[in-house]
C-alpha cells in the first residue's frame, strides 16, 4: 500500500484499461510496488490500489469511445476538458450529513466546496451521481439537509444508491422518502443515457453476522432481468456503496456476493463499477471489469490494515492540518495516449 | 495439649469463616434484592464490544454505550432485540429474563460481535 506521509502531494499517471488494455498505475516513484509493468495478462486479478487525496474531490467521469475514464478532478477548471459530445458526469460519495466530529465538524462546508468545484468545470456534466452515505445516521433532518444542498447542484439529475449510513435504521424506509429514484420502492434501478447503461445497486441492507455484506437474491435476479435487454456492446456503469470486490474482509469492506453480480457483467465489452464507503481511492482491474473507490466528502479512514490502526473509524488530524487532508485530485487525458495523468494535493499547502 | 490447641485453631478459623459468610451475606445479598447493584456494562469503542462475552442471571439488566464516532448497534442474531443506532455516547439496554445464549452483533459492522450468557447463578 503506497503512502508516503511525509509527501505532502503526489502524482499518479493511469493507463486506462479498455478490452485489449490493462490498466497500469505507473508511478513517478519507482520504487511503488505498483510501477512494475505488470500489465500483459488481462485477466489477471490485480488489486491496482493507490491511496489519493483523502477527501474533498469529486471525480469527473466521461465516456468517450464507449469506454468511462476519469477524465479529472475538481480543481479551480483545470480540469481537461472532455471531448466534444461526450457524456460527462461527476461522482461523489460518503458525505456523512449530520456529522460533527472532530475529524470534519463542517461536512457541509465541505460538500458545498465540491458543489462550486463541479459548477467551475469547463464542461458541464450531465448529471452526478453519489455513491452512498449521504446521511451519517439516516435521520429525516440529515435526508432533507442534504437533498436541499443537492439542489444547489446546477445539473439535471442526482443519481444515489445508500450507503449503510443511510440505512442503519429502518433499512431503505428513510432512504427512499428522500431519493426514491423512479418510484418503485427500491434501492436499485436502471437507466440509460449517452449510450452507456447505468446500474445502481444496494449492497447495504443484508448484513449478517460475521460475514460481509451482500446483494441478496432478489437484487442478483433483478440484475440478471436487467442486463438480458442490453447488448454486450454497451458500456455499462455500476453504482454501488461498499466495494464490489473484498479490499479488506476483516473491516467489512467488501461485498459477499459479489462475484455473482460480476458473472453477470462480465460478458460486457466495458464496465466500469464506482463505490464509495472507504474513503479513499482504490482501484482493481479484472478483464474488462475496472473498480474504482472513491473519496469521501466528509473524513478520512485509514488505509485497509494501516500500521497502528485497528479499526475503520474516522481519522482525525491535528488542528489546522485538515484542510491539507481534504485534497483535490485532477486527472487529465494525455493527448495521444490512453494514459490520463492524476495530479493529488491538499487543499491547504 | 497439641491437639487441644490445633482444635481450638481449627475452631477459630471456622468460626471467621462463618462470620465472614454472614457479613457477606449481610451486606451483598440487600443490594442484590434492592436492584442497587449497577446493571453490567458493555463499552462499545474501537469497532468492538467489550467485554465480548458476559455471563449474567436471568432478570438482569445489560447497558452498552458506543464510545466511537461512527454508528453502531446492537443486534440479535435473531433479531430478539435490535438498538437503533447508537450515536457516540448513545445507551442501549436490554433485560434479559430467560436462560439461555444470546449472540448479537453490529448490523452495520458484522465482524463486531458479541454474547450474553444468562444462567441462574
Amino acid at each position: 500500500m503506497p503512502g508516503n506521509k511525509t509527501v505532502p502531494w503526489t502524482i499518479w499517471s493511469v493507463e486506462h484499461l479498455n478490452r485489449r488494455q490493462e490498466t497500469a498505475m505507473d508511478m513517478n516513484d519507482k520504487t511503488s510496488p505498483l510501477a512494475s509493468d505488470d500489465t500483459h495478462d488481462p485477466n489477471r486479478r490485480k488489486a491496482l490500489s493507490c491511496l489519493a487525496a483523502w477527501t474533498g474531490a469529486a471525480v469527473v467521469w466521461t465516456v468517450a469511445g464507449g469506454v468511462p475514464r476519469a477524465l479529472g478532478a475538481t480543481t479551480d477548471g483545470k480540469t481537461t476538458a472532455a471531448a466534444k459530445n461526450a457524456l460527462t458526469f461527476v461522482q461523489i460519495s460518503d458525505t456523512h450529513i449530520g456529522f460533527k466530529k472532530d475529524a470534519n465538524p463542517d461536512v457541509v462546508g465541505s460538500l458545498r466546496r465540491a458543489i462550486a468545484d463541479i459548477h467551475a468545470l469547463p464542461q458541464a456534466p450531465a448529471f452526478v451521481v453519489h455513491t452512498g452515505d449521504i446521511s451519517h445516521l439516516s435521520r429525516p433532518d440529515e435526508f432533507g439537509q442534504a437533498r436541499e444542498l443537492f439542489q444547489e447542484l446546477k445539473v439535471d439529475r442526482l443519481h444515489t444508491v445508500p450507503g449503510e449510513h443511510d440505512t442503519i435504521d429502518d433499512g431503505l424506509t428513510g432512504y427512499l422518502k428522500f431519493f426514491d429514484h423512479d418510484g418503485k420502492g427500491k434501492g436499485w434501478y436502471s437507466f440509460d443515457q449517452g449510450g452507456v447503461h447505468f446500474i445502481g445497486l444496494t449492497n447495504t441492507l443484508n448484513f449478517k453476522m460475521g460475514t460481509m455484506t451482500s446483494l441478496g437474491d432478489e437484487q442478483l435476479a433483478w440484475l440478471k432481468s436487467d442486463l438480458a435487454h442490453v447488448s454486450h456492446s454497451t458500456p455499462v456503469v455500476v453504482l454501488a456503496h461498499i466495494p464490489m470486490w473484498t479490499v479488506y474482509a476483516q473491516w467489512g469492506w467488501g461485498t459477499a456476493d459479489a462475484d455473482q453480480a460480476l458473472a453477470l457483467l462480465r460478458p460486457f465489452g466495458s464496465v466500469t463499477v464506482l463505490n464509495g464507503h472507504i474513503h479513499q481511492v482504490l482501484q482493481k482491474v479484472e478483464g474488462n471489469v475496472a473498480l474504482h473507490t472513491a473519496m469521501s466528502l466528509a473524513y478520512p479512514l485509514p488505509t485497509p490494515g494501516q500500521e497502528g490502526i485497528g479499526e475503520p473509524g474516522p481519522l482525525k488530524v491535528p488542528a489546522g492540518e485538515l484542510g491539507k487532508r481534504l485534497g483535490i485530485r485532477q486527472l487529465s487525458v494525455v493527448r495521444g495516449r490512453r494514459e490520463l495523468a492524476l495530479v493529488d494535493q491538499p487543499l491547504e499547502r | 495439649m497439641y491437639e487441644l490447641f490445633t482444635r481450638l485453631a481449627t475452631t477459630r478459623t471456622r468460626a471467621a469463616a462463618v462470620l465472614a459468610a454472614v457479613f457477606a451475606i449481610a451486606f451483598a445479598a440487600p443490594a442484590i434484592f434492592a436492584g442497587a447493584a449497577p446493571a453490567p456494562t458493555v463499552d462499545i469503542t474501537k469497532f468492538a464490544f467489550a467485554p465480548k462475552e458476559i455471563t449474567i442471571a436471568p432478570g438482569t439488566k445489560v447497558v452498552w454505550t458506543n464510545h466511537d464516532e461512527i454508528p453502531h448497534t446492537v443486534t440479535a442474531t435473531d433479531k430478539a432485540f435490535d438498538s437503533k443506532a447508537l450515536d457516540t455516547s448513545d445507551r442501549y439496554e436490554h433485560t434479559f429474563s430467560t436462560e439461555g445464549d444470546y449472540a448479537y452483533f453490529c448490523s452495520v459492522h458484522p465482524f463486531m460481535t458479541g454474547i450474553v450468557h444468562v444462567r441462574k447463578q
